[in-house]
């Protein structure tokens, strides 16, 4: 394929991804100041063309060439540089997929209502911003880049879940801050003790120098990379950190949970990024190994053991996110080639699906009055509506669960295949275990909620349970006191359509993309491998972010001054 | 001075870390800001601490760190100071919002259960 954007843009393709957000968002917020109907059409369209950059970018990464991009020209220690390599092209085409699907969501709880509540006057910019910070996180090889963008898609993040609050939201909106500020100050103590050591904080330029670090220096530069794998935990939310997620992705606005489905993979790819390049080298590679896989293989036990327990269907949407998680940081931990290929092809359908989890269970509840709550719903649901949810019900939690049609099966089998040949007896047998094990917990959770919403067969006095903030869920009485925002026509007459036709959309894309990760599985599964085996060649990444020239100026003023006899 | 610094640096966040696991918003949010200073302090002295040498080499100075202070931590604790500002800020608007709507101040937003 041939790099027609390449040679378009000159090279600046790279940074598109960031600019073209941040200048989506800031006219957005002139925009929405001045109450412009043109606002959901070009909020939709900068994602569009966001999402056709993605592509390009993918198609220009598929070539095998890390691809290096010089902010301000200048060369790569001592500027800011952005790469584009495999993995981060295949996070970028998922943000936007995730996005696509998230904002025409949102366009179709704006449509289904009369007149926009003050509310959600800024909901557009936000996610325009929340997309810059997650692009941005996935293209910066400078470790206190990553930093900055984590804050962008932070700040961001804490407007969107914050958006419209109720007390729940509020509650679990203050834990997640406070949470996410601390992670921060941990993250700088991190930066800190790598300037110290290294002084450089770019992280093929840190590769470098860590495998030339004096024996007292390294000590110090261990804790530096422990400290930011809990960072990054906290991000992706691997056992100890996780207990912010389940309450604030159940009460944040479905399209913006369903965007937060690739903040979790943020971490992932964080903790993935940083060891397999920064400490990846000879003399601090495994410094995640002792712990990573067996607290992934208990954040997984413990997911699934919520996920049965979940007494919403938001809450158990939101389990699904953290046992997935745990699945991509075992992956990421285990360390190997071949675990590492099979993580990033899961990552693919667990992303899809855990967006499409949280779309879905909003129009389930919606459909059943409001209430997502996993009991036997007071009326039958029409034929359509019955029919449509259910089919959507069904690809969705065979994605989720891995069962064999989709493409999480392929995952999670390639996963294992790959673990019993790159990881050692006991561990392998754990892992062959709990995957295994959390799977079919899993499976009897979504069968169970399934078979409870569709086909009421609740048994005879199971007892109604509290959702997992501890708060019974306020049915009927929370939606007509309060137009939640986002959320659709909660009013609207539940049987003639059951969901603005965006909506709808919304839903059958996310499906789709599914179902065609499944067929192309093939493709998908050949650059995962290439890709992993792209991260293995730490070397040529490092060449290339340090070897990287500037361009030529295109304008010398330098010379053209002692041209004209002003400079000597 | 090397050693006081460190001590002022601990006693920062060993307040800012007390502060922040107490159950009041107004104290986790203060905690957060001494924790904030503790961080930022760090990161300077991370660039070694110097007295009396400007972060700029002057001409025909040799290009090592030996003379002048090395001028990227103090850029780095400039960003992390805006982005501390602007998130206790936020923080702050928070607080009070959760404050108005539970009227307690608790960070569960309710009075705990005796």
């Amino acid at each position: 394929m041939s790099l027609e954007a390449g040679t378009l843009l000159g090279g600046h393709e790279i940074v598109l991804p960031i600019v073209l957000p941040l200048v989506a968002g800031a006219l957005l917020l002139l925009l929405e100041a001045g109450r412009s109907r043109w606002v959901p059409a070009f909020s939709l369209g900068a994602t569009l063309l966001g999402a056709l950059v993605a592509v390009a970018l993918v198609a220009q990464a598929a070539q095998g060439q890390v691809q290096v991009y010089l902010v301000g020209n200048w060369r790569a220690p001592w500027g800011i540089a952005l790469t584009l390599d495999r993995l981060a092209a295949l996070m970028l085409a998922l943000t936007s997929v995730v996005a696509l699907a998230a904002l025409t969501h949102a366009l179709g709880a704006a449509a289904g209502r009369a007149a926009a509540p003050r509310g959600d006057s800024h909901f557009h910019s936000l996610f325009q911003f929340q997309l810059m910070g997650l692009h941005g996180a996935f293209l910066t090889a400078d470790l206190f880049n990553l930093f900055v963008f984590f804050e962008v898609l932070l700040a961001a993040s804490y407007g969107l879940l914050l958006h419209d609050a109720d007390r729940a939201r509020l509650r679990a909106g203050l834990h997640y801050v406070v949470f996410n500020l601390a992670g921060s100050a941990l993250f700088l103590v991190a930066l800190g003790l790598l300037y110290g050591v290294a002084g450089t904080l770019n992280m093929a330029d840190l590769a470098h120098k860590l495998a030339r670090l004096p024996a007292t220096d390294l000590r110090l530069a261990q804790a530096a990379g422990l400290l930011l794998l809990v960072v990054f935990a906290v991000k992706a939310a691997l056992l100890p950190l996780y207990f912010w997620l389940p309450a604030t992705y159940a009460s944040a606005a479905p399209p913006v949970a369903a965007l937060f489905a690739i903040m979790t993979k943020v971490g992932v790819y964080a903790v993935a990024r940083t060891t397999s390049l920064t400490f990846g080298g000879p003399t601090l590679a495994g410094l995640a190994q002792p712990a990573l896989p067996w607290l992934a293989l208990a954040t997984l036990l413990l997911a699934a053991q919520g996920a049965l327990a979940a007494g919403r269907l938001r809450t158990l949407a939101a389990y699904l996110v953290v046992a997935s998680a745990g699945t991509l940081l075992l992956a990421v931990g285990l360390g190997g080639p071949g675990t590492l290929a099979a993580g990033l092809f899961y990552l693919v359908n667990s992303t899809i699906a855990a967006a499409l989890w949280f779309l879905l269970a909003d129009h389930i509840g919606r459909a059943h009055g409001g209430s997502d709550r996993l009991e036997t719903p007071a009326s039958a649901l029409p034929a359509r509506t019955w029919a449509l949810l259910g089919l959507g019900f069904v690809i969705a939690a065979a994605a989720a669960a891995g069962l064999p049609p989709l493409a999480g099966f392929f995952g999670k089998a390639l996963l294992l295949q790959a673990a019993l040949r790159e990881s050692t007896g006991t561990l392998a047998a754990w892992v062959m275990a709990i995957v295994l094990g959390s799977s079919l917990a899993l499976v009897v959770a979504l069968a169970r909620a399934g078979s409870t919403l569709f086909w009421g067969g609740r048994q005879a006095g199971a007892p109604a349970r509290a959702d997992a903030t501890g708060t019974p869920f306020r049915a009927g009485a929370g939606a007509a006191a309060r137009p939640f925002a986002l959320q659709g026509a909660a009013t609207a007459a539940p049987d003639r359509a059951f969901a603005p036709w965006p909506q709808q959309l919304a839903l059958a894309g996310l499906a789709a993309a599914l179902v065609a990760v499944a067929a192309a599985a093939g493709p998908v599964a050949d650059y995962a491998q290439a890709a992993a085996a792209q991260m293995g060649e730490r070397q040529r990444y490092i060449d290339a972010v340090l070897g990287a020239p500037a361009a030529p100026p295109a304008y010398d003023v330098r010379r053209e001054m002692r041209e004209r006899g002003e400079l000597k | 001075m090397l050693a006081l610094l460190a001590l002022f640096i601990g006693t920062l966040a060993g307040c800012g870390t007390w502060l922040m696991l107490r159950a009041r918003t107004f104290d986790v949010i203060l905690g957060l800001t001494l924790l904030s200073y503790a961080v930022n302090l760090f990161l300077f002295a991370m660039g070694r601490v110097k007295v009396g040498a400007a972060p700029i080499a002057g001409a025909g100075a040799p290009p090592t760190l030996a003379q002048v202070a090395d001028p990227l931590p103090q850029a780095l604790v400039l960003t992390a100071i805006v982005i501390s500002f602007a998130m206790t800020a936020l923080l702050l608007a928070l607080a009070l919002r959760t404050h108005g709507e539970a009227a307690s101040d608790h960070v569960d937003g309710e009075e705990p259960r005796r």
